[in-house]
């Protein structure tokens, strides 16, 4: 079917066909949903990355620069403190409308010339768009390809292929690099820029670089024993049991961040000084409490919820489902909803409906899996 | 005992009036890991080519569609504890349910082994 829709080839299309991935079309590119072989499908790559590490092509997503003097512009668009951040840190921040509706999750590093920003792919146009409208110098690095190693032995991997380069931000190898910071590497000549930060819960690195280097720098990774290719199907069952919200699902323009439960994107200083988006508006629903919230959801039985599901409590309805699925590591279906407030608290039993059929479900703290970052010390968790 | 498939990538093996019904490997393959199998129950009546099962993968839910039309007799028990039966045998103990047909006449639009095996080589 990827022959025929109007789909981009990513710089490792080659190597992603050469591995057997079946590929599908998202974000307007052809993507590995799953691989084939002993290792492949999405239950088999989700818990080779829960045990061990797993590669990911995610060079659909924005790769953004912009230039560090305009910190004080992006923090018009973002709650997040940017101007405050440590050269070399990553901050998870949100593109918030005029309303304080999400136009985007993303990633914010501050970097000694510039700041670095990774966007989804299925917005990015969008999210350039926006921040060139309101005066800022963007420059969209299409050229950069972008790598994910996740897993507890990503660590390992890494450190036997890219060994220790002073980076800015002081980390002198991979291994001290802690869990939101980023630094320099070079690999065979090649420029890497490698943060601690991922998408599974699991420990892990970002790695970008120019994607004529990438295929090349995928093959070493993968000749490593730790590593295999992951595809799509794998990297949204590993989200989904860390909790972590997928953009145009879990987030969009009719959610807003206290609802989502992502109010630790607000920080601090912002929420004194606020001049965020709907700052007020937000602060006061911070204050007074969502009407609805994100929350995980325990399926009992086998039969999965899926996006759209409605979710009741008796005979009301009380929310609907945002993203569904089989966990792999617990053997269960699990869900993420946005449920009326009153009905948000763990351990409140509602019900799914699906196919005419109620499921029994039980709200649930996320993630369903305990997270496996490695922070530095003192770093709060 | 005669073998027929659909172009949906259902199979249909027939032994007079009663047939049992499953999905193919490549359909399998192209599902991924099956986690949960809805099947019709004993005496649930269905119709060629409209939905009669659902088969959940982690990803998504799919539909599968009855190759004929008929009278559902027994529905494969084992899948309700061990839905994965559909990934690793899925021309044999994975089979979803049987059923007595109502139009034997409706057989002929199907394919036999060798045509859906030339068909599924042009896709």
């Amino acid at each position: 079917m990827a022959d025929t829709d109007p789909t981009l080839a990513l710089p490792l299309d080659g190597l992603h066909r050469r591995l057997g991935a079946r590929m599908v079309p998202f974000a307007g590119y052809a993507m590995p949903i799953q691989y084939v072989g002993e290792f492949g499908g999405i239950i088999a790559e989700h818990l080779w990355t829960r045990t061990s590490a797993g590669l990911f092509d995610v060079s659909h997503m924005g790769q953004v620069l912009l230039p560090l003097a305009e910190d004080t512009a992006l923090e018009t668009l973002i709650p997040g403190d940017i101007t405050g951040l440590a050269i070399g840190a990553l901050r998870y921040s949100l593109l918030l409308d005029e309303t304080g509706g999400i136009l985007d999750d993303l990633m914010v590093t501050r970097r000694a010339a510039d700041l670095y920003l990774v966007v989804n792919g299925a917005v990015k146009t969008e999210d350039i768009a926006h921040l060139r409208a309101h005066g800022l110098t963007v420059t969209y690095r299409d050229d950069w390809a972008l790598l994910a190693l996740q897993g507890p032995l990503a660590v390992t991997a890494l450190d036997r292929l890219v060994p220790g380069v002073a980076g800015v931000s002081g980390a002198s190898s991979i291994a001290d690099l802690r869990f939101m910071r980023a630094a320099a590497f070079t690999w065979n000549g090649h420029a890497l820029w490698i943060s601690r930060s991922g998408y599974t819960g699991e420990d892990g690195y970002e790695i970008s670089l120019p994607a004529a280097a990438a295929e090349a720098f995928a093959e070493a990774l993968l000749a490593q024993p730790e590593v295999k290719p992951i595809g799509l199907g794998a990297r949204d069952s590993l989200r989904l049991e860390a909790g972590l919200p997928l953009y145009g699902h879990d987030l969009d323009t009719t959610t807003d961040p206290i609802e989502a439960g992502l109010q630790f994107a607000i920080s601090k200083r912002r929420k004194i000084e606020r001049g965020f988006p709907a700052a007020d508006a937000l602060m006061a629903r911070l204050h007074d409490g969502p009407t609805r919230k994100r929350v995980g959801l325990l399926i009992e039985g086998k039969l999965p919820a899926r996006e759209g599901a409605l979710v009741f409590s008796g005979d009301k309805q009380i929310g609907t489902v945002t993203s569904g699925g089989f966990s792999p590591s617990l053997g269960v279906p699990i869900a993420m909803a946005y449920v009326n407030a009153a009905h948000a608290a763990d351990g409140t039993a509602v019900e799914i409906e699906v196919r005419g059929k109620r499921l029994a479900a039980t709200v649930t703290p996320m993630p369903f899996k305990p997270k496996n970052y490695v922070r530095a010390e003192g770093a709060p968790t | 005992m005669t073998l027929y498939f659909t172009q949906d990538h259902e199979w249909l093996d027939v032994s007079g009036t009663s047939a049992t019904v499953g999905i193919t490997d490549y359909a399998q393959g192209q599902l991924g890991d099956v986690v949960f199998v809805e099947v019709p129950a004993a005496g649930t009546v269905v119709a060629k080519g409209k939905e009669a099962a659902v088969v959940e993968s982690v990803k998504a839910a799919s539909d599968v569609y009855s190759p004929v039309s008929g009278t559902v007799t027994e529905p494969n028990p084992a899948l309700a504890e061990d839905p994965s039966l559909v990934n690793t045998a899925p021309e044999a103990g994975g089979w979803f349910f049987k059923l007595t047909l109502s139009d034997a006449a409706e057989l002929e639009g199907l394919m036999d082994e060798t045509a859906y095996k030339t068909w599924l080589a042009t896709l």
